[in-house]
């Protein structure tokens, strides 16, 4: 895997733990939305710094109380045609201010990785084989967009009438 | 109509290049046929039986001159010289090279035209009344909303990858020509008691094998929340509709599992952090939109009207096409005049390279350059003037474009079928053809009056036959083709879906089920009771009794 941040490859420093495991201390972990929210008082308490890992199926709205506590969010991509995680990615960004790491991670494509940035996400999980120069200049393909979004560039309404 | 300024041009061309790019990296194996798939697929390319498929966006059904010449020379330079509309306003060519499509997407570009969103899981083009502007009776012109729909939906980030296609009708007449209530969502422009207009939304119809009619959802949205609101039942779609089962994941499956309340209760709760923000357009926008649907400039009738009304009164043959395919017009002295592509015998929504050019003739010389397509899978010319009505008529007959049959049983939706459709289970085209040959004799057609006939190739319904008075359904049975009869159908303002009369028939003998059932509605009206009325009247007992007690 490669992870890119911000258009540069970086080592993944976050523990990703399964269900059963104890957050080893000083650690930067992620737990599952099950996880978390059977165990989110007690790891709030316990000084880690945490993530939560969101499939489709998870409401971004459950965890809405706690984003304050979440220097990082990861949504999975089981396929790249399950869209669901762009809308909830734009609810974090845009409905609850949500300003930590948003990860796309799973199915990631090149072609979509335009759509992704316009929805919120800001980090990238990429299959090993990836190249990642390609894979970036992807981003490049459309500059211009017809609707506001999570990456809060001016759309094309607002540039006309600015 | 609309004209790209230069950010519409820019995105387009960016696409295309994107495209382009695409197409290279498939032709060197960059990318995997399954890695393709999505990206041609969301350019309008798909791979059918023989060849690949391009479908272009016709934007509710308004072409230029221009564009329509433009759409010619596609068909001559990739195809084989002839394009088919279908049933969704768009233009769809049959037999182009992988390798040609972004030379395809570039031919397209430079009159403003593209093949964004016309295929996959995602928002497709928005279809209208293609009476719009011109019709006498409608509120105001529901293409203004359309194109503000087409630009909110172009590349939408956040709606790509939906469950499920989805499709978005507007009309704004009472007599609904855009068939809003088999659509994902209807919208109808309404008038308040206050005299404002604005938006009944409709959502869950649908056709395919599942049909249904949509539910209204909210009786009147004020027009400056459009988008909020589309984007709220997007929103709830995309992250609540069936992902597991494709034939289960469109909105209106979401919409019934639900019930109509309960969706419109979510709708409403996302309405509410989406309302006034974000994707709600500036209203300067919206106006800038709306002057380029400004009424033109109509004459008033000259003194060459009287010649119109002498040649009505003395060629029985101008006078019967006047009849069939001229409807009234808003504006006193022009006309709409519909231009059938469903000759005797033809290919119900084809039409050559050569008869493009000559729309594209005439619409300039007689209709302001402006062509509309329709969902019956037919041309129309919106701005004649009905002095010139003649000599166009005449014009008309040279190019075998004078079928006077709109409205009639020979003017047959069909969708493409088995003769080019991986999916389809059995041929449309050869049946519809058939049918248009039997009831050649256009007296009788006449006579027979409002008969709405539409044949689907398989249970996806693109020929949607579900809401033809008479529908015609191709199956499968241990390799032959057979064909299932339902009657009731409509698509209009009191939308119903046509129930299966009883069991199929044998690709032989579906033509003399079909007069058949003709032959019972004539006797059975009573004065000029439509084939529909006389049905809604007398029910399926006597078509029933007719078609298969005598055997």
């Amino acid at each position: 895997m490669t992870l890119l941040k911000g258009g540069t490859p970086i080592e993944d420093s976050w523990v990703h733990l399964d269900d059963e495991t104890a957050a080893p201390a000083g650690a930067a972990i992620t737990v599952s939305f099950a996880r978390w929210q059977a165990e989110s008082e007690a790891l709030k308490a316990s000084g880690v710094t945490l993530g939560v890992r969101l499939t489709g199926d998870d409401a971004a709205e459950e965890i809405a109380d706690d984003l304050n506590a979440l220097q990082l969010v990861v949504i999975a991509f089981p396929a790249f045609t399950d869209g669901r995680g762009y809308s909830i990615a734009r609810i974090l960004r845009e409905r609850y201010g949500y300003e930590g790491e948003v990860r796309a991670t799973g199915n990631v494509l090149r072609d979509q990785a335009s759509l992704m940035t316009r929805c919120g996400f800001d980090a990238f999980d990429l299959a090993a084989h990836t190249d990642v120069a390609d894979w970036l200049e992807g981003l490049k393909d459309i500059t211009l967009e017809y609707q506001p979004a999570a990456d809060r560039r001016r759309s094309v309404p607002q540039i006309r009438h600015a | 109509m609309y004209s790209y300024d230069q950010y519409d041009t820019q995105l387009v061309n960016e696409r295309v290049a994107q495209f382009r790019d695409q197409v290279q990296r498939r032709l060197d194996g960059r990318l995997s046929e399954e890695e393709f798939r999505p990206l041609r697929l969301l350019n309008g390319l798909y791979l059918q039986l023989h060849a690949y498929m391009l479908r272009v966006a016709v934007p509710y059904g308004t072409l230029s001159s221009a564009q329509l010449r433009m759409l010619a020379q596609i068909a001559r330079r990739y195809d084989r010289g002839y394009g088919h509309f279908t049933t969704r306003q768009n233009i769809q060519y049959n037999w182009t090279k992988l390798e040609d499509a972004p030379d395809i997407l570039a031919d397209l570009a430079s009159v403003e035209m593209h093949a964004i969103q016309t295929s996959g899981n995602t928002i497709r083009n928005t279809t209208s009344d293609p009476y719009a502007g011109v019709a006498a009776e409608e509120l105001e012109d529901p293409r203004v909303y359309c194109e503000i729909i087409r630009q909110w939906s172009t590349l939408h980030p956040e709606f790509t990858f939906l469950p499920r296609k989805f499709k978005i009708a507007v009309t704004a007449s009472p007599n609904d020509r855009a068939a809003v209530k088999v659509h994902d969502i209807g919208i109808a422009i309404r008038k308040n008691a206050e005299g404002e207009t604005g938006f009944e939304i409709l959502v869950g119809g649908g056709l395919g094998r599942t049909p249904m009619v949509g539910k209204t959802i909210r009786d009147f949205l004020p027009k400056e929340h459009l988008l909020s609101y589309l984007e709220a039942i997007l929103r709830v779609y995309n992250l609540n509709g069936r992902r597991d089962n494709k034939y289960k994941a469109r909105i209106k499956i979401l919409v019934h599992d639900l019930g109509t309340d309960a969706f419109r209760e979510q709708v409403d709760a996302e309405w509410e952090n989406l309302r006034g923000k974000g994707p709600e357009l500036p209203p300067a926008e919206m106006e800038r939109i709306r002057a380029f649907f400004a009424p033109p400039e109509y004459e008033k009738p000259g003194s060459n009207h009287q010649d119109y009304i002498e040649k009505l009164r003395t060629n029985a043959g101008f006078a019967e096409w006047v009849r069939a395919n001229v409807v009234e017009h808003k504006q006193n002295g022009y006309a709409i005049v519909n231009i059938s592509l469903k000759p005797e015998g033809g290919i119900p929504g084809d039409a050559t390279a050569v008869q493009m050019d000559s729309v594209a003739d005439l619409a300039e010389k007689y209709s302001m350059a402006e062509i509309r397509v329709t969902h019956q899978q037919n041309l129309v010319l919106p701005n004649v003037r009905q002095a010139d009505l003649f000599v166009m008529w005449e014009e008309l007959r040279s190019q075998g474009l004078a079928t006077n049959n709109i409205g009639l049983i020979s003017d047959i939706i069909a969708c493409p079928g088995l003769d080019y459709c991986g999916l389809a289970t059995a041929r449309s085209i050869p049946v519809a053809q058939r049918i248009s040959t039997r009831f050649a004799d256009l007296k009788r057609q006449h006579d027979l009056g409002e008969l709405q006939l539409k044949i689907s190739g398989c249970i996806n319904a693109c020929g949607h036959h579900h809401v033809g008075h008479i529908g015609i359904l191709g199956v499968d049975r241990n390799n032959e083709e057979y064909y299932q009869i339902t009657l009731g159908g409509r698509a209009d303002e009191n939308a119903a879906i046509g129930k299966i009369i009883g069991r199929a028939f044998s690709s032989d003998d579906v033509v003399d089920a079909v007069e058949t059932v003709v032959n019972t509605y004539v006797d059975q009206r009573q004065d000029d009771e439509r084939f529909i009325d006389t049905y809604e009247r007398i029910g399926p007992k006597p078509f029933k009794e007719a078609l298969y007690d005598a055997a």
